[in-house]
């Protein structure tokens, strides 16, 4: 394969720049001994870094948003592997309906998916309860995690599991011993994903939560937009480097690419 | 006793039928194989045999025992895929052990067995490596010990030789009819590949369009194809458009064009049918000898043989002769062919396209 | 398989059920509470007219809204395939350890909250924000750009959020590409543009198009970047509704626009889709 040229060289730092350019400004502001945003930093103090544990708020927030993370990439992991299962599985009447079902929430404007959970939970009474939220963001973050789920159950080798059968084992060995192993790359990988995705989740959240459930992105949101003070700066720094750590696991482990076009491509 | 018997499979996928009306019986320590194209069901049948694909008439009876009800992994059969399907995560050992583990088997045992399955395809001094260490003919092999270590009654093998490059396969030919014989295990083989299906057989069925063409030794199969089509599948053939003048008990009389030729007595009703002479049966002669004369167009060398085409008469003929180092013709030179009677093989002719 | 009919429908059924429940019940409600009627006093009333959708579709102020948020969405669509496309290609050509090193950097801000992001952008284009203080000093200008409050900031921003689901498009898209093809071109005396013009670009083609659907679908929706950089002065769509919902409370009237918003993007899909499909039949699969 043919190197890059020196314009491409050129093209590829100023979009690089570009990229990281307001993931800097936020950190770099965050070190401010200020009261203000400013940047670069007139000095480095751990000032607003402080100010996090001073403001219980944010420290919720983050735990909510972990709590939530967890719970709804687990719940939506656990049935889009029988799902994939099922749709990669060969073909049936109503397999392209289904799966055009269970990736539709990609499609629908997020902010029409906000309302439409709005109507629903308050109808039920449900409205800001913690469950409510997970079992939103499950149906949010399902496309992700089939995707992937889906891409590791397609790249398979059907004989595998015949093979297996063959030998004696009934269909839950089956599955446990020889597809599960043969997949967990895709389902780690759809977890993760899925984590991330409803960890960062701000359209349809800011339209379910209560004070007792907002999460993170939400608790940022409605600060940003009363005030601008470096707190949401070192906030979101943290969370930054939380991100990026998580980020540094997945590529060793599974592939950053791999993870985010869904099938193989190294 | 017949240790397998297919009854009558048929096999309809919506509207193409993949197998039709198979019949076919195995007996005990035998090696038989089914040999036919691309696409006439061979896999199709071998999966029903196996309990993947459920038939859709006819019966399967193994021992004598309707096979229908059992589910596919209570067949006690053993299987090599025709990508091996081996378990990428386990190592060669696990993977050779994954069926005496269902079967629960104790540990000691269990690794008795599975050093013996090794020993057999000599695969010992790699036990603890993953599939994927591994060359096309050592995982070939893995796939071949994890199926015989459960001692099945029958070895369905589809196309296990196919992904292998042309020189290994034939030395996994040679070792996989070793393995089946010291093994003593019955075997059921699916493949395209006529030359492997000969040497390794006892019996050939030979399929076309889902349906059984024809059943006999590879030498009968060879010698005596009941059709064009086996003519021509198994290995090379001159077809040549006759009519069948008369029969008689010493012979036929046969015209081609304008030439007549004599024939093998034939059951065959007067009329058109289809001559098959085989390219190593045809002798270069004398002119006052010949059946026909003809100018050779091409010259081929194949290593042990010459392969020539002539322009006769009849027609294009191949001609084979073995490389046994004197002059052969050369393009362009007028040769003289001759063979003796018994040698053609009176068909019936194929119906009109 | 040896299986009854019923074995991809049990396996499905947990995923079946929560979408039936969690979304296509909660969609239908929205789309009953569009026909619904609103006022300050009674709140929601269970009528049933078009009034909401005449509401929005007879006054100007709401086309200026829906224009300018398509308008957005197209305006960042161009960009991100303008520079989105190059950059692919470029990542493909690059050095394994280059490569890993700008796919972090192209794909991670995927990761991050476009909370963050956005933050990041308005430090940086506020009149007292990096880039204005930077050209100040270096006496550029002497009063402000004004660059928050606009839709030219929400693009810049939007871009961002945007461009690393084209990258990844393209991307994909030139991972089936044999490349072979690019030798072969030059061997025959192509130049590296015009290999990338004739050769690279149209093989890229479907990933272009499909990236572009996602992005502008993505942009005519999008939510916390237009709601911190526009705020209430330049109000997109899913700001309006947001609006409508949470501090006007005239949940039957945001229904209406978000139902339109919904339509209209799922009629763009379609339309863009069937172009594409009559545009390039068989030439890709
Ligand atoms: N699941 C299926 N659905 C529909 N048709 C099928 C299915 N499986 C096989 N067929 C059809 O049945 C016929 C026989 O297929 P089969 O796989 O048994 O062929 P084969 O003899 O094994 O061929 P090959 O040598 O190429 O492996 C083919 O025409 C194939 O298209
Ligand atoms: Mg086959």
């Amino acid at each position: 394969m043919r190197r890059n040229g020196v314009f491409a060289k050129l093209f590829s730092l100023v979009f690089a720049l570009f990229m990281l350019a307001p993931l800097v400004v936020v950190v770099g502001v965050s070190f401010t001994p200020e009261g203000f945003l400013e940047f670069p930093p007139s000095g480095i103090s751990l000032r607003w870094f402080r100010a996090i544990l001073d403001n219980p708020d944010f420290i919720d927030a983050a735990i909510v948003s972990l709590q939530l993370g967890v719970a709804s990439a687990t719940i939506a992991t656990a049935i889009c592997i029988p799902a994939a299962l099922a749709i990669g599985g060969g073909r049936f009447p109503g397999r392209d309906a289904l799966q055009a079902l269970f990736l539709s929430p990609l499609t629908v404007p997020t902010v029409v998916l906000g309302i439409a959970f709005l109507r629903f939970l308050s109808t039920l009474g449900l409205n800001g309860t913690f469950w409510g939220l997970v079992f939103c963001h499950v149906v949010i973050i399902v496309p992700f995690v089939l995707r992937l789920v889906l891409a590791s159950v397609v790249g398979l080798d059907p004989s595998i599991a015949r093979a297996a059968t063959s030998l004696g084992a009934p269909s839950l060995t089956v599955f446990r011993r020889i597809t599960l192993p043969a997949i967990i790359p895709g389902v780690v990988g759809g977890w993760v994903l899925a984590f991330i995705t409803s960890f960062d989740e701000l359209t349809v959240t800011v339209f379910i939560v209560n004070p007792a459930t907002t999460t993170l992105p939400v608790k940022l949101f409605s600060h940003i937009t009363q005030t601008t003070d470096p707190l949401v700066a070192s906030v979101s720094t943290v969370a930054i480097l939380f991100t990026v750590a998580l980020m540094l696991v997945v590529d060793r482990i599974y592939g950053l690419d791999r993870l985010l076009i869904g099938e193989g491509s190294h | 006793m017949a240790i397998l018997e297919l009854r009558d499979l048929t096999k309809r996928f919506g509207a193409t039928t993949a197998v039709d009306h198979f019949t076919l019986s195995v007996e005990k320590g035998e090696f038989v194989s089914l040999l036919g194209p691309s696409g006439c069901g061979k896999t199709t049948t071998l999966q029903m045999i196996a309990g993947f694909e459920t038939p859709s008439g006819g019966s399967i009876l193994l021992n004598g025992r309707d096979l229908r009800s059992v589910p596919a992994r209570q067949r006690g059969l053993g299987i090599v895929f025709q990508t091996y399907a081996l378990f990428p995560h386990m190592t060669v050992e696990e993977n050779v052990g994954f069926g005496l583990e269902m079967r629960k088997v104790p540990g000691d045992e269990r690794r008795r067995r599975i050093a013996a399955a090794l020993d057999l395809v000599h695969l010992s001094h790699l036990s603890g490596r993953y599939p994927r260490q591994m060359s096309g003919g050592q995982r070939q092999r893995v796939a071949l010990a994890r199926a015989l270590v459960i001692e099945p009654e029958l070895l369905l093998l589809d196309e296990p030789l196919s992904n292998l490059d042309a020189k290994l396969r034939e030395e996994m030919q040679l070792e996989l009819r070793r393995i089946q014989q010291e093994a003593g295990v019955t075997t059921l083989l699916v493949t395209h590949d006529q030359s492997e299906a000969m040497a390794l057989s006892d019996r050939i069925a030979v399929m076309q369009g889902g349906r059984l063409i024809q059943e006999a030794s590879p030498f009968e199969a060879y010698d005596r194809p009941t059709n064009a089509f086996v003519s021509t599948f198994l290995g090379k053939s001159n077809a040549i458009d006759a009519h069948l003048e008369e029969t008689r008990d010493d012979g036929a009389v046969l015209r081609c064009g304008d030439i007549r030729l004599a024939g093998p007595p034939s059951p065959a009703r007067p009329g058109p049918v289809l001559i098959s002479l085989r390219p190593e049966r045809i002798e270069l002669c004398d002119a006052a000898a010949a059946h026909v004369s003809g100018r050779v167009g091409e010259r081929i060398f194949l290593g042990d043989q010459w392969l020539f085409k002539v322009e006769t008469s009849l027609g294009e003929l191949l001609v084979v002769r073995p490389n046994s180092g004197r002059r052969e013709p050369e393009p362009g030179e007028t040769v003289h062919l001759s063979w003796r009677t018994e040698h053609l093989r009176i068909l019936a002719a194929e119906p009109a396209a | 398989m040896n299986q009854d009919r019923a074995r991809p429908w049990l396996l499905s059924a947990p995923a079946l059920v929560l979408f039936l429940v969690m979304l296509v019940t909660p969609l239908v409600m929205t789309a009953v509470l569009s026909f619904n009627s609103f006022d300050f006093y009674g709140g929601i009333k269970p009528t049933f007219g078009l009034e909401n959708y005449a509401d929005v579709l007879g006054d100007s102020y709401f086309y200026e809204i829906f224009g300018r948020t398509f308008l957005i969405a197209l305006v960042t669509t161009l960009i991100c395939a303008l520079v989105g496309t190059p950059q692919a290609y470029f990542l493909l050509r690059m050095r394994p350890l280059w490569r890993s090193v700008m796919i972090l950097v192209v794909l991670g801000p995927l990761l991050i909250s476009v909370v963050v992001r956005t933050l990041g952008w308005a430090i940086l284009l506020g009149n007292n924000g990096v880039i204005n203080d930077a050209l100040k000093n270096l006496a550029l200008i002497d009063r402000p750009i004004k660059m928050m409050y606009t839709s030219g900031g929400i693009v810049l921003a939007l871009v961002h959020v945007m461009i690393p689901f084209m990258i990844l498009a393209v991307w994909a898209a030139l991972q089936r590409q044999d490349p072979a093809t690019e030798k072969a071109a030059e061997s025959l005396g192509a130049r590296p543009a015009t290999v990338f013009r004739r050769i690279v670009l149209p093989q890229a083609m479907p990933g272009i198009l499909s990236g572009s659907l996602i992005v502008f679908s993505l942009s005519a929706s999008a939510f916390a970047t237009p709601a911190i950089l526009g705020g209430r002065r330049v109000k997109v769509v899913s700001t309006t509704v947001y609006d409508e919902f949470l501090n006007t409370l005239n949940w039957p009237l945001g229904a209406a626009i978000a139902i339109i918003l919904l339509v209209s993007v799922l009629a763009i899909m379609v339309a863009w889709n069937r172009l594409v499909e009559k545009r390039f039949a068989g030439v890709f699969e």
